[in-house]
């Protein structure tokens, strides 16, 4: 029995072998569709938690204000008293309640430790606002508050908050951006390979149609091989990038924006989707290169 | 099966060929002569669709090749056997599986005992697990014309397929060409080997034509 009929190989497997085994460059295209991957998964991660962050601010600035009393030992309850009558009296807020004192010591703790005595420092007390829908007019509580209350302040947070909510969906644009570009290099390098790897061939692919193969017949055996190459290594690229942000430092309670960086519950599906969408890039890719190239050979 | 009506084919500069009308008629055995340039290798592109004319019309199985798409040539090449004078495998496929090629190329299964036959029929059964590269001159043209008959074509076009090769392997290639077309096939030979044309006209029925002038002329029974 001779090799081709000792083993009946499947069609698509006959296909690849008419195209001889490519030399030591091949996993090129495997190292650099890993790495791809690899820095996809990071940009990901940035993305999705920016994501978070920017749809935390947000909503929390639509939502919450704080008024703080900044008076005399003696005016405090009062100014106190005159604050919560004013809002008790204000259209457009859902709810509203002082800080107590253990509350304010929790707020502080993490700048100035525990064991901190309220009560001997001059510490504003701050009241806590949330805003109905329709919100209530800032501008006339403000005015309000300055006749009834003179040493209350009313912060909406708008002004710390809103640059940071901006910032924080601007990087999410970015990481999007960022993985757009991933994808788009990964798919001129796959392509780069292809073209090089149907430019070497091009005696083999000569044989292939003068004995009668068609366009597609001979694209399969390139669009197969690249694929596969690909897949692997944004397989191992994906795997690698998981292990990665897994390892970042979990985020505490504090909130901070470095350790928020990593996925959530179902975010942890996305970086396995990284990989199959590397092999459609790579699909696409090398079959455009492929036609491309054959219709320059006759 | 194929026909030039007013073939004209030029190669930027001048004309290559021009006015060239003939018919190939099934089963007919056809030589085609002229100096080295004349435009053999040309005129038998023309004829499998690598190249297409510049004017004119040039039929294949009735069909006109200008209108057909890639994958049309592809299809007309599988009942067209082609052998070159410099003959092109796939050198890290075996010479069976080289030979299985224009089965492989369009999906279909080629038997077994029929790969068998045809390696015998060409002298290479031996050599049916050696690599392309480690074939003589003369067991490459024959390897060449067993890939060319595999699929059972209409037509065989070879070029020169007795360049490479001394007098007694050019009988043994001819010997093959002519029991091909004593089984029904059309065959087309171009050479400038006058030897050749002369021993095959000792056996079969064989019309010369000639290359000259940029014209393709059918030649006389001089030869």
């Amino acid at each position: 029995m001779r090799p081709p009929a000792a083993k009946p190989a499947s069609p698509a497997t006959r296909a690849l072998e008419v195209v001889p085994p490519s030399g030591p460059t091949a996993w090129l295209t495997t190292f650099t569709a890993g790495a791809m991957t690899f820095l996809c998964v990071f940009a990901l991660a940035l993305s999705l938690a920016s994501g978070r962050l920017a749809n935390r601010w947000s909503e929390a600035l639509a939502k919450t204000s704080t008024i703080r009393l900044s008076a005399p030992a003696e005016q405090v309850q009062i100014q106190t008293d005159a604050i919560l009558a004013a809002l008790a009296t204000t259209p457009g807020i859902a709810s509203y309640r002082a800080l107590d004192d253990a509350e304010t010591r929790a707020l502080l703790e993490p700048w100035f430790g525990p064991g901190l005595p309220v009560e001997a420092l001059p510490i504003p007390r701050l009241i806590e606002v949330v805003e109905a829908d329709p919100p209530y007019d800032s501008e006339g509580l403000k005015q309000r508050l300055a006749a009834e209350a003179p040493g209350a302040l009313l912060d909406d947070h708008t002004r710390w908050r809103r640059p940071l909510a901006e910032a924080a969906s601007r990087i999410r644009l970015l990481g999007g951006l960022s993985i757009a570009l991933i994808g788009a290099a990964m798919a001129a390098m796959i392509t780069l390979a292809a073209r090089a790897a149907l430019a070497t061939n091009a005696e083999v692919i000569r044989v292939l149609r003068l004995v009668g193969a068609k366009d597609s017949y001979i694209a399969r055996a390139f669009v197969r091989r690249f694929t596969l190459r690909t897949l692997a290594g944004a397989a191992v690229g994906a795997a690698a990038g998981l292990i990665g942000v897994a390892a970042l430092p979990a985020a505490d309670a504090a909130g901070g924006f470095l350790t928020g960086l990593g996925f959530t519950g179902l975010g942890w599906l996305w970086p396995f989707a990284l990989p199959p969408l590397a092999a459609i890039v790579a699909f696409l890719a090398t079959r455009r290169a492929a036609f491309q190239k054959l219709r320059e050979l006759t | 099966m194929i026909t030039f009506e007013n073939v004209a084919y030029s190669y930027g500069g001048g004309e290559l060929l021009s006015d060239v009308s003939l018919k190939l008629a099934p089963g007919s055995f056809h030589f085609l002569t002229g100096p080295s340039g004349a435009g053999k290798s040309t005129f038998l592109k023309l004829a499998y669709a690598e190249l297409r004319p510049t004017s004119g019309r040039v039929t294949l199985f009735d069909n006109d090749v200008t209108k057909l798409s890639r994958d049309d040539v592809a299809r007309t090449r599988r009942r067209i056997g082609i052998v070159h004078q410099d003959c092109k495998f796939l050198d890290h496929m075996t010479l069976a599986a080289n030979m299985a090629l224009p089965f492989t190329v369009s999906d279909r299964e080629s038997s077994p005992q029929d790969l068998d036959d045809l390696l015998s029929w060409v002298g290479l059964k031996h050599l049916a697990d050696a690599l392309p590269p480690q074939l003589s001159g003369g067991e490459r043209q024959r390897a060449a014309l067993a890939r060319a008959v595999i699929v059972d074509p209409d037509v065989i076009l070879a070029d020169e397929p007795t360049g490479n090769v001394d007098w007694e392997m050019s009988l043994r290639i001819l010997t093959l060409l002519v029991e091909l077309n004593k089984m029904g096939k059309t065959i087309l030979v171009a050479t400038h080997d006058l030897n050749l044309i002369r021993q095959a006209k000792a056996q079969i029925q064989a019309r010369v034509l000639r290359i000259a002038k940029h014209r393709v002329q059918l030649a006389g029974a001089d030869l």
